[in-house]
């Protein structure tokens, strides 16, 4: 991905032949590139690894709370049968009900039924590839906007004040509305770029503060008479949006599925022309690489952070006003987010901080949120087990070594693997420590 | 004279200090009084304020305090600007800002502010239940934020206090319930919180892995497998596994016998008595011990500090761990101190205001724990403005901690600088 942009990067990679020049004080904000660029290297060998080893950690909270296999498990040694078949069944029935609540549900009568929980799973990834695009942009510009929540909020917010509020010709009123939305957005991941930018102030701190903040000012929004809230109403909740800024259904009224999926699809590629091929994309993964050799090179770092931050938060913000003029256009509260703005940012290290890997990633949770509730509903398996996979396939993902160390794959961390060295017979005995002091003495 | 100009000249050069002069503080301090004063200016409320200050069982009985609410309030004005003052020439002569200037210039605030607030409204501001409320509920926060300092002291940014808080309250509720012990709740509130933090360290020290990124997704997966088993296990049978035996409260003697705070401070449970010591314990082990000297070592130059032989990744480990065990008691506050059962996600964000606690207290144990009340009482004093009618909305007051952590990381309040090498992984070379 970044093999085109090696010119900013090149007094850090001198340094690093040294071995530590991260020590160096300058070299700071450089860790985040070396996280992300560990998670970008993974390699599918160590993301199938974590998936895997994320989804068996899954199956054995399954298994060991589910009330055949404690039934079974209580005359074990009786019967060992017993238990690995209530096992593989409360298993295997939970990931049946997975997937027919994600992809197919294959005891539909007619394959329109059966579709159906295929777009399900895209309508749920909808706002996650605009919220995690909007993540990682801020990842690849050195930036951690742990912000999406208030942003979502911000967003909504907006989106659904122009939404239910005005009354503009159709199409107009939708295009002013999901404007007005991203805007809103862009505005509040500002606050923070913009005081990273002038005081320092740590982006993850105030990002996530500002997410407190948008949480109030918009519970204060929605329970005050003649703001937000709907007229005639005590509930916490705005009106219905009007039909004129409603984004049309895709394929029709008998799926949840509209335009936001394809607004997001062109999201996707515009964050990637904007990354790879803009002179701006090239200024944020300057400032992120190395923010000093950024400076050097002329590009002005205070206002690039800025306006990273408000890229970042604009896409967020596509993802709030998707979320309440295409999915839920009744009249949205103060959980409107529904956690996406923390998903995005798993979803943001799963795809590895790049376009492409982040819609995918999204795709992948937008199916285990709708998997997730059907398993909820069929199974009794509560929709929270879907968060612990997530976050275990995060965490696998970024340490690599761990999961090679389970599946005993080798470890190309290593700075000299043994098979490097050509004469065997010298090597048989040497230990690597050793090897490596030879190599110093040559 | 005139003659030997240049040598004094070249004196005055030897001599010279650069001090630099932050303006920082006092344009925080003044932009809050002068917002004060707007508000009073913008918004009068005639009548008087009325604060109770007694309850029974006093030494001697107060009287009710009833004052003019605009008149103390502009009194308390003009004490702010007086501390602005203070404060700005403080700075002007490039000397530090004593502590008891921003705990007397918050205390005068809020009560300038309970003044407004309660004047002319026929119901007292009951005082002694709005200390008592605060101290309660800083209790979680106070913990969090002394494990967020020892933790980023040692050089490992702790994002996953929420989490470690969330599993402490889990595990006490269920072997509390198990055990009908409130003691082995908190002990198991505890190991969880080490385990949380085990988990951490495992990938911030030994994998390396960004410590944010790991704090982050901690917290996820301890919602998520707390939430899991919550509806799975505890839920069907919640009398057995989710009702646990609370602390009782204990009047210590005398001291609880004072007025106003005496009830508020001294009659309380175990564990907000453990919070009194914590606090300077966990003051005194950082900056008076040898273990402490070691830990703000490899938190600011883990190089250096290796240099003389500290085993850095080793020390890191154990004050991650010890972090994790503190984090762990204010868990466990939640489910055998304040309520007798767990719920999904109970700890709604305490954690993070923690955090904001440890920046705004600047990684210092005794001012974090400041920082934790002053969010203790802005989350309680909600509660008393709604006894008395005030014309503010509950959402500012609940929003007031988060923006003035932000002031606070900005700069505007005063000067915050984390250990230098908090969120780097140390490499041995």
């Amino acid at each position: 991905m970044s093999g085109s942009t090696q010119q900013p990067t090149t007094p850090v990679v001198t340094d690093a032949g040294g071995d530590d020049a991260a020590k160096l004080p300058d070299t700071r904000d450089n860790r985040w590139g070396d996280a992300f660029q560990r998670v970008v290297s993974g390699g599918w060998a160590v993301s199938l690894g974590a998936v895997v080893l994320a989804v068996l950690a899954g199956s054995i909270m399954i298994a060991f709370t589910d009330e055949g296999v404690q039934e079974a498990s209580s005359y074990f040694f009786a019967r060992p049968g017993d238990t690995l078949a209530a096992i593989g069944q409360a298993v295997g029935g939970a990931y049946a009900a997975l997937f027919r609540g994600a992809v197919y549900d294959f005891r539909a009568d007619d394959f329109a039924t059966g579709i159906r929980p295929l777009t399900q799973s895209l309508t749920y990834a909808t706002p996650l590839i605009a919220a995690g695009l909007g993540v990682a942009l801020a990842f690849r510009a050195g930036m951690f906007n742990i912000g999406g929540l208030g942003q979502m909020l911000a967003a909504a917010a907006g989106a659904g004040w122009v939404g239910f509020a005005f009354d503009l010709p159709p199409g107009v009123h939708l295009v002013v509305a999901l404007v007005v939305g991203i805007l809103a957005g862009a505005l509040w991941a500002g606050i923070a770029g913009l005081l990273k930018a002038t005081t320092g102030a740590h982006e993850v701190i105030v990002t996530i503060m500002l997410n407190y903040v948008a949480f109030y000012l918009l519970s204060y929004l929605l329970a005050t008479p003649g703001l937000l809230q709907a007229p005639g109403s005590a509930n916490p909740k705005t009106p219905r949006m009007k039909d004129t800024a409603v984004l049309p259904d895709l394929l029709g009224p008998r799926y949840a599925l509209h335009l936001g999926f394809l607004l997001a699809l062109v999201a996707v590629v515009v964050v990637w022309w904007l990354l790879n091929r803009s002179s701006a994309g090239f200024a944020f993964r300057a400032i992120g690489e190395n923010p000093h050799a950024a400076r050097v090179a002329g590009i002005h770092v205070p206002r690039t952070t800025v306006l990273a931050m408000v890229t970042s938060g604009a896409l967020i913000g596509l993802a709030g006003s998707t979320q309440v003029l295409g999915l839920i256009t009744t009249g949205f509260g103060s959980d409107i987010d529904a956690g996406i703005g923390f998903d995005a940012i798993t979803v943001a290290l799963l795809g590895g901080s790049n376009p492409v890997g982040v819609l995918f990633a999204s795709l992948l949770f937008g199916a285990f949120k709708a998997g997730g509730s059907a398993m909820q509903a069929s199974q009794r398996i509560p929709i929270e087990i879907v968060l612990v996979v997530q976050s275990l396939i995060v965490l696998f993902i970024a340490a690599p070594p761990l999961v090679r160390a389970v599946f005993r794959l080798p470890q190309p961390d290593r700075k000299r693997p043994p098979r490097r060295r050509p004469d065997a017979a010298t090597t048989q005995d040497t230990a690597t420590t050793q090897d490596t002091t030879t190599a110093v003495e040559r | 004279m005139t003659t030997l100009a240049p040598v004094p000249d070249q004196a005055v050069v030897e001599h010279r200090h650069v001090t630099v002069v932050s303006w920082k503080a006092t344009i925080g301090f003044g932009i809050v009084t002068v917002l004060f004063a707007l508000l009073l200016l913008l918004a009068p409320r005639a009548g008087n304020a009325a604060f109770r200050l007694a309850t029974e069982g006093d030494l001697f009985t107060l009287p009710d305090l009833s004052v003019p609410g605009m008149a103390t309030a502009w009194v308390c004005v003009a004490i702010m600007a007086g501390l602005v003052g203070v404060v700005a020439a403080l700075s002007a002569r490039g000397r530090k800002v004593p502590l008891w200037v921003p705990v007397l210039f918050a205390v005068v605030f809020l009560f300038g502010f309970l003044a407004w607030a309660a004047a002319g409204s026929d119901r007292d501001v009951p005082f002694v239940r709005l200390i008592g409320g605060s101290v309660l509920l800083a209790v979680p926060i106070v913990f969090g934020a002394l494990g967020g300092v020892i933790g980023e002291r040692a050089g490992v940014v702790n994002i996953a206090i929420e989490g470690q808080l969330l599993a402490g309250a889990f595990t006490a509720a269920v072997v509390g319930s198990i055990t009908d012990s409130p003691w082995l709740g908190l002990l198991a509130a505890i190991v969880s919180g080490v385990l949380v933090a085990a988990v951490l360290a495992l990938f911030a020290i030994k994998y390396r892995v960004n410590q944010v990124i790991v704090g982050v997704v901690l917290n996820v997966l301890v919602i998520g497998l707390t939430s899991f088993f919550y509806s799975q296990v505890l839920v069907p049978s919640a009398e057995q596994l989710n009702d646990t035996t609370r602390f009782d409260r204990i009047a210590i003697p005398v001291l609880s016998k004072i007025p106003v705070i005496g009830p508020a401070l001294f009659n309380q449970t175990v564990v907000v008595y453990l919070m009194y010591v914590a606090v300077p314990a966990v003051w005194f082990a950082l900056s008076r011990t040898r273990w402490g000297l070691r830990v703000r070592a490899v938190g600011e130059h883990p190089k250096a500090a290796d240099t003389v032989g500290i085993k850095v990744e080793r020390t890191r480990w154990r004050a991650v761990l010890i972090a994790g065990g503190v984090a762990g008691v204010g868990g466990a506050f939640y489910t055998v101190v304040s309520v007798s059962s767990f719920g999904k996600e109970m700890t709604a964000g305490a954690g993070f205001i923690a955090l904001a606690a440890v920046i705004f207290g600047n990684w210092d144990p005794i001012r974090a724990a400041l920082a934790a009340l002053l969010f203790g009482f802005a989350s309680n004093l909600e509660g008393a403005l709604s006894i008395v009618g005030a014309p503010v909305p509950s959402q500012f007051m609940l929003m007031l901690p988060y923006v003035v952590t932000i002031l606070a990381v900005a700069g505007l309040v005063g000067r915050s600088r984390a250990p230098a090498a908090a969120g780097q992984p140390y490499v041995k070379e």
